[in-house]
């Protein structure tokens, strides 16, 4: 049970919403969009998310779509984790979405949800970072679009008052060889010690990272390391891993040498299996 | 738009039935289908996503009720285990004994049901993946996994 009231608002076009959003704004009901709600719900429930309304953006056409227009792929921010699991339009964005939480989570996460998560692993923007992701979102003077790193720094940032309506990916993307490692302490189902995404392209590998630091990123440092060919596929690890030693998470999960540890395998099994550069 | 500001009736569909209850915009569904209608069979584990206690099926897909609101499931179609009513995988549950003592059994129930409604033909990794979703403290795990391949088997 949630211990405390709060409106709820379904509206049906991303006018309705920005309008309804800052009404309860001005009323200082203090709203909160809402996705899937699991994020809310189970914060509210124990008292770590207070909110006068939510405004629940599920029926919004713009953010369910999931098509294809010119050279690009459309992907509503309504969708659920297993709309994408399901439709299997982009592999690597399919394989992460298929490991974050568990089967029937993913039936009630939405994309923009995890995107917009507090919780720090916010697993799905790593394709997105990899792929030059451009995100369309509802301001007050329109949809306006922006190319994921303008507005993704270590978490979502948009003004109070914006949503994600969604996200669109080049084709090219859509078929370049990929992987996707989680690795967790434990249970296939939780969150992650290390996940890494990768895409190879023009002979070079892309990666990004969730649950090594407090926050999902990429790092073009990183990834020059990860292509140097005058390095071996060992040197390449073991220098990342170097770098990346004084930052890592140090918690419950795994310790900060444990991390290490697995990140240093990860990047060699990486490097075999896209076969170096 | 639609719009609930405070406790107020609302129309739900459940096991192919429209119901009213009378809820809150924060009222969880699995409190109103236990509480308001008395469908008991979608239980309370730890009302936070983990366990799958609470499982049911909207839209024909499985979904935990704890992380659901009542408001929400307006407008879908919702199966409790009740509305199930000698559904292949009930029958297989009994014939493997894919249980013991049954609290995470209904949950179980309605991941399998879903399963062999959208994915008749699964993979094997498909299937697990669907029961990973789901915790017994009984561990009836093999049990489980026997009963929902004996109801896949007979799809095919
Ligand atoms: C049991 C469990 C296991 C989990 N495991 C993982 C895991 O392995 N990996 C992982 O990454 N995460 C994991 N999570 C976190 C989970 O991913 C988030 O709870 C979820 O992504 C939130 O998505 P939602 O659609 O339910 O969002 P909501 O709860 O609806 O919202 C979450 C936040 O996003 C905002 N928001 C929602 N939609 C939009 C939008 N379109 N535009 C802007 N802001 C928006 C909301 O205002 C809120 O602040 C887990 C959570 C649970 C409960
Ligand atoms: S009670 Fe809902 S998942 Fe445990
Ligand atoms: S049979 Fe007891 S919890 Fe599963």
């Amino acid at each position: 049970m949630i211990p405390f009231d709060f409106e709820y608002d379904r509206p049906g076009t991303v006018g309705e919403a920005l309008t309804v959003f800052r009404q309860l704004d001005a009323e200082q009901k203090n709203p909160m969009f809402f996705g899937g709600g699991t994020e809310i719900i189970s914060m509210a429930r124990m008292g770590n998310v207070k909110t006068g309304a939510v405004v629940d953006l599920k029926a919004i056409p713009e953010c369910r779509v999931f098509e294809y227009d010119k050279d690009r792929l459309l992907i509503g921010s309504a969708l659920t984790l297993s709309d994408l699991v399901e439709a299997k339009r982009f592999p690597l964005l399919d394989h992460t979405a298929g490991r974050v939480a568990d089967h029937t989570m993913q039936c009630k996460i939405t994309f923009g949800g995890n995107l917009a998560s507090t919780i720090i692993y916010r697993e799905t923007v790593l394709p997105l970072l990899l792929a030059d992701a451009v995100v369309t979102v509802a301001t007050q003077g329109g949809l306006r679009d922006y190319k994921i790193t303008q507005i993704f720094r270590e978490r979502l940032q948009l003004p109070r008052g914006e949503f994600i309506v969604r996200a669109s990916i080049e084709k090219r993307w859509l078929s370049a060889p990929y992987i996707h490692v989680k690795k967790t302490k434990n249970e296939k189902v939780d969150y992650p010690l290390l996940t890494v995404a990768c895409l190879k392209a023009d002979d070079k590998i892309r990666m990004a990272f969730s649950g090594l630091l407090p926050y999902p990123f990429r790092d073009l440092q990183w990834e020059n390391l990860m292509n140097d060919k005058s390095l071996s596929f060992p040197e390449r690890a073991e220098q990342i891993s170097a770098l990346a030693a004084p930052h890592l998470l140090n918690n419950l999960d795994g310790s900060a040498e444990f991390r290490k540890f697995v990140l240093n395998n990860t990047l060699i099994k990486v490097l075999q299996t896209l076969k170096g550069v | 738009m639609f719009r609930i500001k405070e406790k107020s009736i609302l129309h739900l569909n459940v096991n192919g039935e429209d119901r009213e209850v009378v809820a809150r915009p924060s009222d969880i569904l699995l409190d109103t289908l236990r509480n308001q209608l008395a469908l008991t069979g979608a239980k309370p584990g730890c009302e936070n996503g983990d366990c799958g206690a609470c499982t049911v099926i909207v839209d024909g897909w499985p979904i935990k009720s704890c992380l659901m609101l009542t408001a929400e499931a307006v407008g879908k179609k919702i199966t409790t285990v009740e509305g199930l009513k000698n559904a292949p995988v009930q029958k297989a549950f009994i014939e493997k004994f894919a249980f013991q003592c049954g609290y995470c059994t209904s949950g179980f129930l309605m991941a399998c049901h879903a399963l062999a409604q959208k994915h008749p033909n699964p993979p094997d990794y498909v299937i697990d993946e669907w029961l990973q979703s789901n915790i017994c403290r009984c561990t009836s795990y093999e049990e489980i996994g026997e009963a929902i391949r004996v109801v896949l088997s007979q799809k095919q």
